[in-house]
């Protein structure tokens, strides 16, 4: 194969490696700036005079003594005890991921061996559901919630996002259930077992590769979520997203600005680590859905 | 597999989304039609040295009580969706009226609320949503041609975008373009303008929340087209060179129409996600600038006086809406699946 007529010309060589750098910048850099930022004083981030003082942190020498600080984490984490939120975040990303594969695994392992009419129609009305603003849902929720006082705690916040999660939790497990063969589980019934035997002893063990990819998905969705979180939990009760929309509505004093950057860099940190993780079950769940139609 | 066993297969996850998709659903709709009650006057007769006089006053402890024990108000059919915040049948008819030119008549539609928003919305699902695409494809043609060891960690940073939370992404550049914060200042000097703000004017605002959905949908594309470029076959694309095909013609004639379905596949994600925009114009605060449909939604939940009515409204139309974009992809698999059937 390595004729004169593979070869690349030069020019193209250099123009697309020279793309492929400039995305990289682009995509990568506002992370490492704000993670640089973050250990600075706001007059450095923020820069009136120069945005290069951010780089050597002229006024954090001054006004702290060193060229770094971690007053921007210990205002948010101590002072304005982010660690609640994280505690909350956890409880109910932990709490939504766990239920939504139970009731997933089982609906769209149903839906990927029934040939039936009913559920195309089921598969069809969760590609509906999840193409629906979440908010609009939100204000449905919100006038019954407040009379039944269920509004404001984090049960019902999980069960709001575990069901909103289940539309694209259906669709996910469905495809990689048809994907498993049918053989499989009808020979466990030509030898006796009952369906959900089959189930439980042919399937659970070879699905988890499809369950682990969905449950990525399913944690994205709960972490990243704003319009539900932010809507549903009282103050005491909020996870980190409507806490560090919160920093910037009531705290826009001198210095304070760092606790929302100082509290976004600490959110951002653990889905670094997905990602370093999962980097290969994140780009397998993107395509399952596109490569088999 | 028979009715019964999927049936009980089945029944806690329909049961999850009847009781928080399909009921709230109704709820929205219930709201929309009714709205608060009014306030409830009283009549007391005032009599003094003059002679007796009649006063209204708002009887302000009748009509809490009345608020309290019915939250939902009085029913008022369709009224909430023809009003100034919503359709504004209206104000739409008298613009139509006076208008001095077509020109004329959107500007003054565009002074009502709700169709501001529908032109924000629409405007960035239809430009945000192709040029995803392109520079999807153009990072993927680009990684594709990078050595294997490289190949890695540059899908590992491209990932970023897309996997950070939306309303922190949008955080993060909004902190950058402030007028002193890097890019914001970097502009400035570029353009020699000190004054220069990207929140100033609406324009600039709208072009900023682009560029944000570029940022962070462009990943998604680029995974799903650079999966797709693996399964490029070789063969054909030698015929072509044989043929004496240019490398440009090599890639407009075998490898896009090898990921013409992904583009389908692509854009009809895209065009749901775009839809919604919301994260954004809170993290860019830019809610004076540019609304969506559901960040009007949000304003309303989130107001002073909280009005459920109004909300719900504007979600029945936004959901009316999503139907039908939606709705050339659910009659083509409709069609699909009664081939498969016959």
């Amino acid at each position: 194969m390595s004729n004169a007529a593979l070869k690349t010309p030069r020019s193209i060589v250099y123009l697309s490696a020279g793309f492929v750098i400039f995305w990289v910048i682009i995509a990568s850099f506002p992370f490492f700036w704000t993670l640089w930022g973050s250990f600075k004083v706001q007059g450095d981030f923020f820069s009136k005079a120069d945005w290069r003082n951010a780089l050597w942190g002229t006024r954090t020498i001054v006004e702290t003594g060193g060229p770094f600080t971690g007053a921007g984490y210990h205002g948010a984490w101590v002072q304005e005890e982010f660690w609640r939120a994280a505690l909350n975040t956890f409880i109910v990303v932990f709490f939504t991921v766990v239920i939504s594969l139970t009731l997933g695994t089982l609906g769209g392992y149903a839906l990927a061996r029934s040939g039936a009419r009913y559920a195309f129609w089921l598969l069809m009305i969760a590609l509906v559901f999840r193409a629906m603003p979440h908010i609009t849902l939100v204000s449905g929720y919100m006038l019954p919630f407040f009379q039944w006082n269920l509004w404001g705690h984090l049960p019902t916040t999980i069960i709001v996002l575990v069901a909103i999660n289940q539309p694209f939790t259906l669709w996910m497990l469905h495809s990689f259930f048809l994907n498993i063969p049918k053989d499989l589980d009808e020979s466990a019934k030509v030898d006796g077992c009952t369906q959900f035997q089959a189930f439980r002893h042919v399937i659970i063990p070879v699905m988890w590769p499809g369950v682990i990819t969905t449950g990525l998905f399913s944690f994205l969705l709960a972490y990243n979520d704003f319009a539900v979180t932010s809507m549903l939990l009282s103050e005491s009760n909020r996870t980190m997203v409507p806490a560090i929309a919160g920093f910037l509505g009531s705290t826009f004093e001198e210095g304070n600005v760092m606790f929302a950057v100082a509290a976004v860099v600490s959110a951002t940190a653990p889905l670094f680590v997905l990602v370093m993780f999962f980097q290969r079950q994140i780009v397998s769940g993107l395509t399952a859905g596109a490569v088999k139609g | 597999m028979k009715h019964r066993t999927f049936f009980w297969f089945i029944l806690p996850s329909l049961a999850a989304m009847i009781a928080f998709i399909a009921l709230p659903l109704v709820s929205v709709v219930i709201q929309s039609m009714h709205v608060e009650h009014e306030q409830i006057m009283s009549v007391t007769e005032n009599c003094g040295p003059f002679g007796c006089k009649e006063e209204v006053s708002v009887d302000a402890e009748a009509t809490a009580a009345l608020r309290a024990e019915s939250p939902l108000g009085r029913f008022n059919g369709l009224g909430t969706y023809f009003d100034r915040g919503h359709l504004a049948s209206q104000e739409v008819a008298t613009a139509w009226q006076e208008r001095t030119s077509l020109g004329d008549f959107f500007s003054r539609l565009y002074n009502l609320p709700l169709y501001k928003a529908i032109a924000f919305t629409l405007t960035y699902t239809f430009i945000v949503t192709p040029l995803v695409i392109m520079l999807g494809l153009a990072i993927a043609l680009g990684v594709n041609r990078l050595a294997p060891a490289l190949k890695g960690p540059t899908i590992f940073v491209s990932l970023l975008p897309m996997i950070v939370t939306p309303l922190i992404g949008s955080l993060i550049l909004f902190w950058m373009i402030d007028a002193q914060g890097i890019i914001g200042k970097s502009l400035q000097w570029i353009f020699d303008d000190p004054e220069l703000s990207l929140k100033a004017s609406p324009t600039l605002t709208w072009i900023t929340l682009m560029v944000y959905g570029v940022w962070h949908g462009a990943p998604f594309a680029f995974v799903v087209f650079y999966a797709g470029l693996q399964t490029v076959s070789s063969e054909t694309l030698e015929a072509a060179r044989i043929d004496g095909a240019t490398r440009w013609q090599q890639v407009r004639y075998v490898v896009i129409p090898h990921l013409m379905p992904l583009a389908v596949f692509v854009s009809l994600i895209q065009l749901m996600d775009n839809f919604r925009v919301f994260e954004p114009i809170i993290g860019f605060s830019a809610q004076a600038n540019a609304s969506s449909l559901s960040s009007i939604i949000f304003t309303d939940l989130r107001g002073d006086v909280i009005r459920f009515n109004s909300a719900a409204a504007t979600s029945v139309i936004t959901i009316i809406g999503v139907a039908i974009l939606l709705s050339p992809v659910l009659i083509r698999t409709w069609r699909d699946f009664k081939g498969k059937a016959v």
